[in-house]
């Protein structure tokens, strides 16, 4: 097998995580820095590279799980490190994100990664970012010295049950995943005040942790994974969920078929969801029930949001709190800033509006300026604006979601961007 | 306002010469109707307009520079400097009627957000800002001997910003950039950065490793595309063509070939054994040879 073919498995078999978005905050810029941007449209910013593909494990949703047959390779430390350095010095890449099958054990598995980052960090001297996964099962101290290496640490729950993970992953359970979880994010607390205590103390996963779970491997509803998200902002402090829609990589009985399309329009509703909860003060039980389990796909959450609480509107620009301007459609975190600062300097009308950057098209319905609706807009009932959001919503047919996604007017460039390159 | 106008300032394309020409309106009491940098625009217009040539003087251009946050506010004086910077059409006439607007209303000037003036100004210092934030990451640098190069070709003049974060993050290399659109290069060589006017840049022949590691490149950038998810108009809204002129990923001259002495990244042919014997017979299940 030739150098090439190598390194394409190396990188096809991270199709493990997929949807892992890469956009994150580097060592040395916090804004996150894209380096390019792959024909599906996703951030490119770290050299995302498998260890090694060979993997004792089963998972029946991932192409390297022991029962497949691909092509096994292996990167050796100093491979990973020369190749990192490379990248980075000719500024393809902001930094690594490695992560690998599972090869003898989780520990021994952690191990290679430790020489690995050990080499890249204390021979190379490489300061770049560097997002590491851990490897469900191995032992808290190994985890420990991998997370002083590394900026991002992350464990992918990958299916949002236990149910679901008993049935596909067989070897990892929830214990084996929550239990370093829990690891990391006390370490990184008790890290934060050692770094006062002692201004010496070497820092531990300063970009904090992350996971991922798949949707639509398994017939976990949108509201389960959203409150799991909601619970593991909350309970472990990650830093960011990530959300992958599957792609069928195998014929299994449990799995769906390989034929279906991957539910691209169903992971954004569940970014823009998970939106709503890190900026805009929205409560997952806000937004989904056990009577409403799943996202309307025709209008995004928080219009969806708005369209069921029309007694809350519409609201006067002019006075309505923070928390509140971020609660209409069509005006986002920096447009209600400019709100605000707009507003200390006199009465704020809808041209004023739109030049501040207020997507009309969608606020109109929700809001008056000095007491009066926007000029020539009436509407007659609820039904009306349900109707007018609707049609501005509309899908060309109810499967052709992914021939659609992104190319509607619907979503803002500013979503985009954000869903799909997870900037912070 | 009881001020002339009707006059065309010309200077020359300096940022002190800019602030003198700020100097000279409130001196004399008039408003230009444009302000523009010398050489340029001298086309029809200046036939039937009064062209007036403003002298750029250091201590002058001094006073209103330091004047601006004494009687605006030091973010005022940022944007100004920025907006300096853009390329946006008239930025001299547009900067001169923000600082007009500032020193009468002073600090609130910059909560004006829905004022023309104001508004163009700050959008324009937005496209820059994130120009060249995107820049910082489509930079891509080849190496000649000790010596990172890369070109740029920016619609903005960007070099000032981009000039902190890559020296910092590159402060042991040599690396230039070299802005194609202005003809300057950002030359760097611990603890020195400059810039520096640069009418045409050679570039040599890049070495047998540079063109290696490109082709890794541009194969990590195929392979981590997912199929499934391909959306050309999403990636162009995110990454517009006009920059991928001078990126790595989509430069095709150098094509497939593959340079056959190199071993960087070769795997033995083993590598294909039944991985449950590999995992069971030796400590590391594969060799590779790397010369
Ligand atoms: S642990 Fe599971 S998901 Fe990870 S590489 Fe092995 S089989 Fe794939």
């Amino acid at each position: 097998m030739s150098d090439s073919a190598k390194y394409d498995v190396a990188c096809t078999s991270s199709g493990v995580d997929r949807g892992g978005k890469l956009g994150t905050i580097g060592s040395a810029a916090k804004a996150g820095i894209c380096h390019s941007f792959s024909a599906d449209g996703r951030c490119i910013s770290l050299l995302k590279v498998l260890m090694t593909n060979v993997c004792i494990f089963d998972c029946k949703y991932c192409v390297n799980r022991v029962s497949n047959d691909p092509v096994r390779v292996a990167f050796t430390p100093t491979e990973l490190a020369e190749l990192t350095i490379n990248f980075y010095r000719r500024n393809y890449i902001e930094g690594l994100f490695l992560s690998s099958g599972v090869i003898k054990s989780p520990n021994h598995t952690t191990e290679q990664m430790i020489k690995a980052l050990d080499l890249l960090r204390n021979v190379y001297h490489f300061g770049g970012y560097i997002h590491v996964k851990a490897i469900p099962g191995a032992d808290s101290e190994l985890i420990t010295r991998l997370g002083v290496l590394a900026d991002r640490m992350s464990i992918n729950i990958e299916l949002p049950s236990q149910e679901s993970l008993r049935l596909l992953a067989p070897d990892k359970t929830k214990e084996s995943i929550l239990r370093p979880m829990g690891l990391i994010s006390t370490k990184i607390q008790e890290n934060s005040t050692d770094l006062v205590k002692y201004r010496h103390a070497s820092k531990f996963v300063p970009a904090g942790q992350s996971t991922q779970l798949i949707v639509g491997a398994t017939p976990d509803t949108d509201h389960k994974i959203l409150t799991l998200t909601e619970g593991l902002y909350r309970k472990y402090h990650l830093k960011r969920v990530f959300f992958s829609a599957y792609m069928p990589v195998a014929e299994h009985s449990l799995l769906p078929s390989v034929d279906i399309r991957p539910p691209l329009l169903r992971e954004h509703r569940l970014y823009q969801a998970d939106w709503l909860l890190r900026f805009y003060g929205f409560e997952a039980k806000e937004l989904l029930d056990e009577q409403n389990p799943n996202f309307n796909l025709q209008v995004d959450p928080k219009c969806n949001w708005a369209l069921n609480h029309l007694e809350k509107f519409p609201l006067e620009v002019n006075k309505t709190p923070y928390e509140m301007l971020l609660r209409v459609p069509g005006i986002g975190v920096t447009s209600a800033l400019r709100i605000l600062t707009a507003r200390r300097n006199g009465l704020l009308d809808f041209s004023g509006l739109k030049k501040i950057g207020v997507v009309l098209k969608r606020a109109q319905y929700f809001i008056t300026c000095q007491g009066k609706m926007m000029e020539g807009l009436r509407i007659s009932s609820d039904g009306a604006i349900r109707a007018l959001m609707a049609d501005q919503y509309k899908l060309p047919a109810p499967y052709s979601e992914q021939l659609s996604l992104f190319t509607e007017p619907f979503l803002t460039r500013e979503d985009v961007q954000q869903c799909l390159t997870g900037q912070v | 306002m009881s001020d002339r106008t009707g006059v065309v300032y010309a200077y020359d394309g300096s940022f002190e010469g800019l602030m003198c020409c700020v100097f000279e309106s409130y001196e004399q009491k008039e408003i230009p109707n444009d302000i523009q940098p010398a050489g340029l625009h001298q086309s029809q217009q200046s036939l039937f307009v009064t062209e007036k040539w403003i002298e750029t003087d250091k201590p002058k251009a001094d006073r209103v520079f330091n004047s601006i946050p004494m009687k605006i506010s030091t973010q005022a004086q940022e944007l100004v400097q920025l907006g300096f910077l853009t390329c946006a059409p008239h930025k001299e006439l547009l900067i001169y009627r923000f600082l007009r607007l500032g020193f009468r209303h002073g600090s609130k000037v910059m909560a004006m957000l829905t004022d023309d003036i104001v508004n163009s100004l700050q959008k324009a210092v937005r496209h820059l800002t994130s120009e060249s934030h995107k820049f910082k990451g489509f930079v891509r640098f080849s190496v000649y001997g000790e010596v990172l190069v890369a070109v740029i070709e920016p619609k903005n003049f960007v070099l000032p910003l981009l000039s902190p974060h890559f020296c910092d993050r590159f402060h042991n290399e040599a690396f230039m950039i070299y802005d194609k659109t202005h003809s300057v290069a950002l030359i760097y060589r611990s603890p020195k950065a400059e810039l520096v006017f640069v009418d045409q840049l050679t570039l040599p022949e890049v070495e047998g490793t540079e063109v290696e590691y490109r082709r890794l490149w541009k194969q990590f950038y195929r392979t981590i595309a997912v199929a499934g998810r391909n959306n050309p108009r999403c990636r162009m809204t995110l990454m517009p063509k006009r920059y991928w002129g001078q990126m790595t990923e989509f430069d095709e001259t150098e094509g497939q070939e593959i340079s056959k002495d190199s071993t960087q990244w070769r795997v033995a042919e083993t590598a294909t054994e039944k991985l449950q014997n590999s995992i069971e017979s030796s400590d590391s299940p594969f060799r590779y040879s790397k010369s």
